[in-house]
């Protein structure tokens, strides 16, 4: 099994405030993983890293044979390779549906319109929305619109796909049918890093789970350690989730 | 009082007034286009990371939007060709306009711009577009449709500001009305009429703004939002 993410001592600092102290994880590809913590413990700032949202100031990230460091990386070759989704959807309000899926697919790509628009298509019935294919954003639930935001990376056929919080913003009905589309992904075989509060997603769909406590990985293991936690930290957080 | 109107004296200069409209209304166009394309790359250049660049851009910005616009046109047309520079008095009129809209129209594309929130770009990002793709396609369409109306009435103000350019004999609509009077002696009816034209450009204008709006912001359209 191949390496798909791998940190190493990983340091962010934002001027003063060191937010990631010596970070380090290994995703083997198809692993979906869950990155759970208090607020503030740095888990949106270690996906942000992943894909040079954010610069780190030490340590290492390889990202399927990208150096995230090397000051001759190739961002965009490395962004190509990575989906993220995030807590507030982020479409593009002034494109339909179709077009926010297609933006990518050709400036990135450089695919004519209408090969980006049969991409479109498919990826769109995989969240459900085919109907909604000529909407605007703001015609869509919360719930639909974040399903687009997946369908938009992933139409980019991702090697890894990052999920920050994605369902936090959404009432327990529209959190379900997201819920229900990663877990098709993980069953698909997609690589994945879920940072979320559904400890339930967490127990049914990640292979394993990690818990990261001011800036640094505290626990890490099987979904079982959700139940049965090993430091005081983990323990303490549970009974607070629940 | 009794004036007797007499607007028959005016008839024979039915072509001066319709050129003099027309001059007016291509100083517009060549000013807002060519104004409209300054603005936006100083709007880009006041949020670059090169301090001089923004230096530049805003002492710029400042020096137009606290002078009046005569002044403006005075100093490129008079003020320039005592040093040697000497232009055609529609070039001159052109220039000072397109450097007075520029100006504007980079704050009000500059607010447009700030108003894009931050997590749009950063998906963007995450996507992997290039930074120009992100400004044409992410920043710029939608920050534009978010200040369109003070966009277009700024360049309606500018249409309307043209008539300073006959301070420097431009054959505007102005220009050419100063010239009817003065041959007449008709003023009332003169700028009665001028003032009817000046009107009928002003809708012009908005019916052009209206229909650029429509097909520039189809989710404007098909949402029923208006422009
Ligand atoms: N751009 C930034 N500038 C300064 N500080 C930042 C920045 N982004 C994050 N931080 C700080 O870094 C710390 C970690 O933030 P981060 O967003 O990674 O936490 P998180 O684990 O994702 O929390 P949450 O569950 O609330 O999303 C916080 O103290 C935060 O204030
Ligand atoms: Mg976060």
């Amino acid at each position: 099994m191949s390496v798909a993410v791998k940190l190493t001592n990983v340091v962010k600092r934002f001027g003063e405030l060191e937010v990631l102290k010596g970070v380090s994880f290994e995703i083997n590809s198809g692993e979906v993983v869950a990155l759970i913590g208090q607020s503030g413990s740095g888990k949106s700032t270690a996906l942000r890293c992943i894909n040079q949202l954010e610069t780190i100031q030490g340590g290492s990230i390889e990202v399927c044979g990208h150096r995230v460091e090397d000051p001759k990386l190739d961002v965009r070759a490395l962004r190509r390779d990575i989906g993220m989704v995030f807590q507030s959807y982020n479409l593009f309000p002034h494109m339909t549906v179709a077009q926010n899926i297609m933006l990518a697919l050709r400036r990135v790509k450089g695919m004519r319109k209408d090969e980006a628009y049969e991409v479109a298509k498919p990826v769109l019935a995989k969240v459900g929305l085919s109907e909604k294919i000529d909407s605007y954003p703001e015609q869509l639930s919360g719930g639909q619109q974040q399903r687009v935001a997946i369908a938009r990376s992933l139409a980019m056929q991702p090697k890894v796909m990052l999920f920050d919080e994605v369902t936090s913003a959404l009432d327990p009905k529209l959190t379900g049918e997201v819920l229900r589309v990663m877990e098709d992904l993980a069953r698909g075989g997609m690589t994945m890093i879920v940072v979320t509060h559904e400890m339930g997603f967490a127990k049914r769909a990640a292979n394993r789970v990690i818990y990261m406590h001011t800036g640094k990985v505290w626990e890490t293991g099987g979904a079982d350690i959700l139940s049965n936690p090993q430091t005081p930290e983990l323990k303490e957080f549970m009974a607070e989730e629940l | 009082m009794h004036y007797q109107f007499d607007f028959g004296a005016l008839l024979p200069y039915w072509q001066s007034f319709l050129s003099g409209a027309l001059t007016t209304i291509e100083i517009t166009v060549f000013s807002v286009i060519i104004g409209l394309g300054i603005g936006i790359a100083c709007a880009i250049a006041r949020r670059s990371q090169v301090a001089v660049l923004r230096a530049v851009v805003g002492v710029y910005i400042e020096a137009v939007r606290n002078t009046p616009f005569i002044v403006q046109i005075f100093f490129i047309f008079f003020g320039l060709s005592s040093v040697g520079i000497r232009m055609p008095i529609i070039a001159a009129s052109v220039f000072a306009m397109v450097i007075n809209v520029g100006a504007y129209t980079a704050e009000i594309v500059r607010a447009g711009m700030d108003s894009i929130h931050p997590s749009q770009i950063e998906a963007a990002q995450a996507l992997g577009l290039s930074k120009f793709q992100i400004y044409r396609d992410i920043i710029m369409l939608p920050a534009i449709e978010r200040v369109y109306p003070s966009l277009s009435s700024q360049f309606i103000l500018m249409m309307l500001a043209t008539s300073i350019c006959s301070q420097i004999s431009a054959e505007e609509l102005t220009g050419v009305a100063n010239n009817i009077q003065s041959n007449t002696f008709r003023s009332l009816e003169t700028y009665f009429v001028v003032a009817l034209l000046y009107i009928a450009i002003t809708y012009l204008m908005r019916a052009a703004f209206f229909g650029l709006g429509l097909i520039a912001f189809p989710r404007r359209r098909r949402l029923g939002l208006g422009v």
